[in-house]
């Protein structure tokens, strides 16, 4: 079977979630990761989505993190002060993802502005839970498209810290800390690993033991593909 | 209070140069509220919100704030927020101050705000740029000694949410997604909760929570108040809204447009 990039990536980002794991998870792609990693081989895993629903179980996937499906299928509702202070605060959850405008090398983060802080030329949303969850969670999952304009040498803002990444799911591989620094430890099936390197905008590292990732098999595509977005034809 | 009209209630409760927040994390978000308050032409508003939403897209949009308190100001699942980036970026329609928190941190500061605290306090903002950008402090755990942060608690002048329903004595009953809505009414000096219908009494229903009469300044009927939010059990959000917005946003004549047919002339202020 054929699958496009995103397909990969949250197919690859979904075989890292352990049955039983505590996510925090987000919109878009980590969204669709968890969810197929319950759908698949991890139906005891714990999606959280930080609007304060624990334990959802959506039957689409929502357009965002507080859609009324995810209340409706969750084990428990909490507030949000109570999600933060008890839940992430409180140290209950295993992993989060992260996506971001920029990541270094260190797998630090930008989700604040592109530009200068006063004078942006790109005002993005803001760190919203990231800063807390970076270093709150237990391991760390980035996932984010390979671009120069997205691995970068140095970022225009520190929104969260690098210290728990432990792995960064791309639409071409997979890098994870190696010696200090992210390595490419993983190419995509067909990826040519100067097209990685290329797509870094610091002198990525290949890691001794880099492999190829495993193609997504025709179980994981199908699970994949029933799961759409709600509102979506 | 009794239950009131939403324009008098915000006429009365909502002044130009006030500190305002009208919250509710996805759902719940009090929108025909921000209407109202922007037909009523309020200026120089220092507005509050984790998520500012296309409510404070509008209202920013339309010249109604001076300064933005928020944690993430983005279209969930879509994209960017036009109005604010234009104001960030660009000044327009007016120079807009920004103070922006992590979720964590505006979470903290709304239950020091409900809490009669002068300050949040939670293990965050450390390391990184933001520390230097916002408003927070270092402290140190007077126990053990650990280094922690502080941050400023919310109390607005005006706190506004949405709710399912109230009795019409002006109890107020809201369930599913709880965000800080009632952190906000209770942070606040001046409330307003506008709610889709009045009922005779407030049957329980599961994970409900009741704002008691007396802690809020004024209830309105607002039926679908609070479109293209959702209220739990009345509406679901209007997804392909939200994403309409994103087009109908990114142009300033094309927004003026919209909010001159929509808002500005739905109703008389």
């Amino acid at each position: 079977m054929t699958y496009t990039a995103d397909e990969v990536m949250a197919v690859e980002a979904a075989r890292r979630i352990g049955d039983g794991t505590v996510c925090f998870v987000g919109i878009g792609l980590p969204s669709l990761a968890a969810n197929l990693a319950r759908r698949t081989h991890a139906p005891r895993s714990v999606l959280v989505y930080e609007s304060g629903t624990i334990g959802s179980k959506p039957y689409e996937l929502p357009l965002s993190i507080g859609d009324g499906e995810l209340a409706e299928t969750a084990d428990a509702v909490v507030t949000v002060p109570e999600m933060f202070a008890y839940w992430l605060q409180g140290g209950r959850i295993d992993v989060g993802f992260l996506g971001a405008a920029q990541i270094d090398r260190h797998g630090n983060l930008n989700s604040t502005v592109i530009g200068d802080y006063d004078r942006p030329a790109v005002r993005l949303p803001g760190g919203g839970g990231a800063p807390e969850i970076a270093l709150g969670v237990r391991d760390v999952f980035v996932m984010l498209r390979h671009s120069r304009r997205a691995f970068v040498e140095k970022l225009d803002f520190t929104t969260s810290l690098g210290d728990h990444v432990r792995v960064v799911v791309t639409d071409l591989g997979v890098l994870e800390p190696r010696d200090g620094e992210l390595a490419l430890t993983q190419l995509h099936p067909g990826v040519d690993p100067e097209r990685a390197r290329e797509a870094t905008g610091w002198d990525l590292r290949l890691a001794r033991d880099v492999r190829e990732t495993d193609p997504p098999t025709e179980d994981e595509l199908h699970a994949l593909r029933s799961l759409r977005t709600k509102g979506e034809a | 209070m009794a239950i009131v009209p939403l324009n008098d209630a915000i006429r009365e409760l909502v002044r130009d140069g006030d500190t305002v927040a009208l919250e509710g994390f996805t759902h719940l978000i009090p929108h025909a509220a921000g209407h109202e308050i922007i037909r009523q032409g309020r200026r120089n508003l220092t507005l509050i919100r984790m998520t500012p939403d296309i409510v404070y897209d509008q209202m920013i949009g339309m010249g109604c704030a001076r300064k933005l308190v928020f944690s993430w100001g983005g279209n969930p699942g879509v994209g960017s927020l036009h109005r604010l980036r234009d104001a960030v970026e660009n000044g327009w329609p007016a120079p807009l101050e920004v103070e922006e928190h992590s979720h964590a941190g505006m979470a903290a500061a709304w239950a020091a705000g409900a809490s009669n605290l002068p300050f949040g306090v939670l293990r965050g903002y450390r390391g990184g740029d933001l520390p230097a950008r916002t408003r927070v402090a270092r402290i140190a755990c007077p126990f053990t000694g650990e280094e922690l942060a502080a941050v400023p608690a919310h109390r607005p002048d005006a706190g506004i949410v949405h709710a399912q329903r109230a009795d019409r004595l002006g109890n107020v009953q809201l369930w599913g997604i709880l965000g800080v809505q009632k952190e906000c009414v209770l942070a606040s000096a001046r409330s307003i909760v506008t709610v889709e219908e009045v009922v005779d009494e407030l049957t329980p229903v599961p994970g409900a929570i009741v704002l008691p009469s007396w802690v809020v300044g004024a209830v309105c009927v607002a039926p679908r108040g609070a479109h293209p939010s959702y209220a739990h059990g009345y509406y679901d959000r209007d997804n392909d809204f939200y994403r309409a917005w994103d087009a109908i946003s990114r142009d300033r004549d094309a927004f003026r447009a919209w909010m001159d047919e929509h808002v500005l002339g739905a109703v008389p202020a």
